[in-house]
């Protein structure tokens, strides 16, 4: 109906300007004005992301000097790595044991500032927003400090309380819990306001007609609220997968990576093979192995945000 | 609401329990509140605590958490520095420009692909969210190589000058805000649009006087979204700039002010916190279209 009426002024116009001449005309149809105003999004998406990641595969598949190629050598030689089988196992451990506790977290504490008064969330909302607002590179050296080993804070209150020094750093185990508590830190703010907004959209009724029915809070829950942020929820913890998969500035900052490689992920070993190393098609080759659990969780999250469309 | 339909349901006898129930519920919510508060707001804070110690108290180990001699030494310090600034002043720069790039960009893009159907407008829309989930950490190898090549073939310095990120960034900023452009696009009436076609508007004019003013918020909080990252982005400079007047306020402080093994805390606390300010100071006047982009991502489109 629009397009008809669009292309009517359209043709109006370029009839009255004395008969307009077929390039005034190709350039006033709609598909041509179109074209041009989504040309610099297609260029800077197939210059700068779609050729890069094709790049990358071509990449992997040469030798150090990148002089010659050496087809799948790249693969066969990490998979006789033994770091490389730690990052897989580090990555994995790390992406889902943080998603789980930021969508834990951010699930119970958007349920608390639901329960509170409306004029007060909004405070409670912003306060509870800020460790998503700060850079991480730069909330992460908080906590590098806090987590410093001579003069740690936590240590200190801990020591109040008879708990020995903890080396948070230092020990595999307590440097992989570190890397993902500042991870779930930063992120769990996220999955609240997200939460936020879809136990805002559940209707009061359903509620209403649960409590008249007798159900009590955790049915409430089961039943109401969770069937209701299903689908926010996934998409939600869906791309939260993505990102903390492809996580870089935490471990970058807190950890290098250490002790003893135990807590790089894909992003931070590439960094330190391809170019702290200088071996890029190596570190391309480790980057890349991060495409399948992304393509995986994209696939999911496309389908959930178009059946989100098709609703509306 | 709730209240008075149970008011109507139950015997007046078990209304009194009822707001008990709610009254605790209450209570214990804003005593998790408090206790997650705490968590989310230690680091923050302690950074403010720890910048304004001197690093003759630091190194003493007193009590971490408490200031006994106050001092606004590290921020003078780091303020009239001209390392700092430049860091600073880079940032600003790289951040602002990539705005508006992005703007430039997404902007009638957004506008193309929600209002004018032409052949593979539904794969575009589709390919940009894409391309939004593909994290950085997955091209910052290949883009490293590429710029190093274009840099032999043209003769233009391209790496270590801190002009690159300004093209590198809109490809982190201009698929999302294209992304919730589309959306706040979309639930403009066509019946606005038509009316001005009819007028005689060119879509340009359609474009800037009618999509941009009404679609205003959502310019907002794209413009936030595209300038927080620019100003967080960590691992793009962090590898394509090395030289200490080329660097950006993340890799500036996390690079120069960790001497070796001496950590000057201090400093890098007060850095940090400077760093963190940009961005805090817009949450805290912009909250409501900070929070709207946040959402936008999933719930629009």
């Amino acid at each position: 109906m629009a397009d008809v009426v669009v292309e009517q002024g359209r043709v109006a116009r370029a009839a009255g300007a004395r008969k307009g001449s077929s390039l005034r005309n190709t350039l006033g149809r709609k598909s041509t004005v179109a074209f041009f105003l989504t040309l610099p999004l297609i260029l800077l998406i197939l210059l700068l992301v779609l050729y890069p990641a094709f790049y990358s595969l071509y990449l992997a598949t040469l030798n150090k000097a990148m002089t010659k190629f050496v087809g799948l050598g790249n693969f066969t030689f990490l998979f006789k790595r033994e770091t490389f089988w730690m990052v897989v196992k580090q990555s994995c451990i790390f992406a889902i044991t943080a998603v789980v506790f930021k969508a834990l977290i951010g699930f119970i504490v958007a349920h608390f500032v639901h329960n509170i008064p409306g004029k007060k969330q909004r405070k409670w909302r912003g306060m509870l927003l800020v460790p998503w607002v700060i850079p991480p590179a730069m909330s992460t050296l908080a906590w590098l400090w806090l987590f410093d080993p001579s003069y740690s804070a936590f240590n200190y209150t801990l020591s109040f309380f008879g708990v020995g020094p903890i080396p948070w750093l230092g020990e595999t185990f307590w440097a992989r819990f570190s890397v993902i508590l500042v991870n779930v830190w930063y992120g769990a703010p996220f999955f609240l306001i997200m939460y936020l907004a879809a136990l805002k959209s559940v209707p009061d009724q359903l509620y209403e007609a649960a409590a008249i029915d007798g159900a009590n809070w955790w049915q409430k829950i089961w039943y109401v609220t969770l069937p209701m942020m299903r689908n926010i929820i996934a998409i939600t913890t869906l791309f939260s997968l993505i990102v903390t998969f492809a996580n870089f500035d935490i471990v970058r900052i807190l950890t290098s990576g250490g002790p003893l490689d135990t807590t790089h992920l894909f992003a931070t070993w590439a960094f330190q093979v391809g170019i702290q190393s200088s071996d890029i098609p190596l570190g391309a080759c480790v980057s890349l192995f991060m495409v399948p659990i992304l393509a995986v969780a994209a696939v999911f999250i496309l389908r959930d945000v178009s059946k989100r469309g098709n609703e509306a | 609401m709730s209240t008075m339909a149970i008011d109507k349901a139950g015997p007046t006898r078990k209304l009194g329990s009822m707001s008990r129930d709610r009254a605790w519920a209450l209570r214990w919510s804003y005593f998790f509140l408090v206790l997650f508060a705490i968590f989310f707001l230690t680091p923050p804070v302690y950074m403010l605590i720890t910048s304004l110690k001197s690093s003759a108290e630091i190194s003493a180990a007193t009590n971490p958490w408490w200031v006994f001699h106050p001092t606004l030494s590290n921020y003078i310090e780091l303020l009239t520095s001209n390392q700092f600034l430049r860091f600073f002043w880079n940032s600003s720069i790289i951040s602002i420009v990539v705005v508006i790039v992005t703007m430039m960009i997404s902007i009638p893009a957004a506008f193309a692909l929600a209002r004018m159907k032409f052949w593979g407008s539904a794969t575009l829309a589709t390919g940009v969210f894409l391309t939004y989930l593909i994290p950085d950490s997955l091209l910052f190898i290949p883009l490293f190589k590429m710029l190093g090549v274009v840099q032999d073939l043209t003769g233009i310095t391209l790496l270590n000058r801190w002009y690159v990120l300004v093209f590198i960034y809109p490809t982190l900023t201009v698929p999302f805000c294209t992304w919730i452009m589309i959306g706040y696009f979309a639930s403009i009436p066509k019946e606005l649009d038509e009316a001005a076609i009819i007028d005689g508007a060119s879509w340009l004019q359609t474009l800037l006087r009618i999509f941009i003013p009404v679609a205003l918020p959502g310019l907002i909080a794209a413009t936030i979204f595209a300038f927080t990252v620019s100003w967080a982005q960590f691992l793009y400079p962090l590898v394509f700039t090395t030289s200490i007047d080329q660097l950006v306020l993340p890799v500036g402080i996390t690079t120069t002010l960790i001497k070796g093994d001496v950590f000057n805390w201090g400093q890098i606390m007060t850095g940090a916190l400077l760093g963190a300010a940009p961005p805090l100071i817009i949450y805290a006047f912009l909250m409501d279209y900070y929070i709207a982009g946040l959402t936008a991502g999933a719930t629009k489109g």
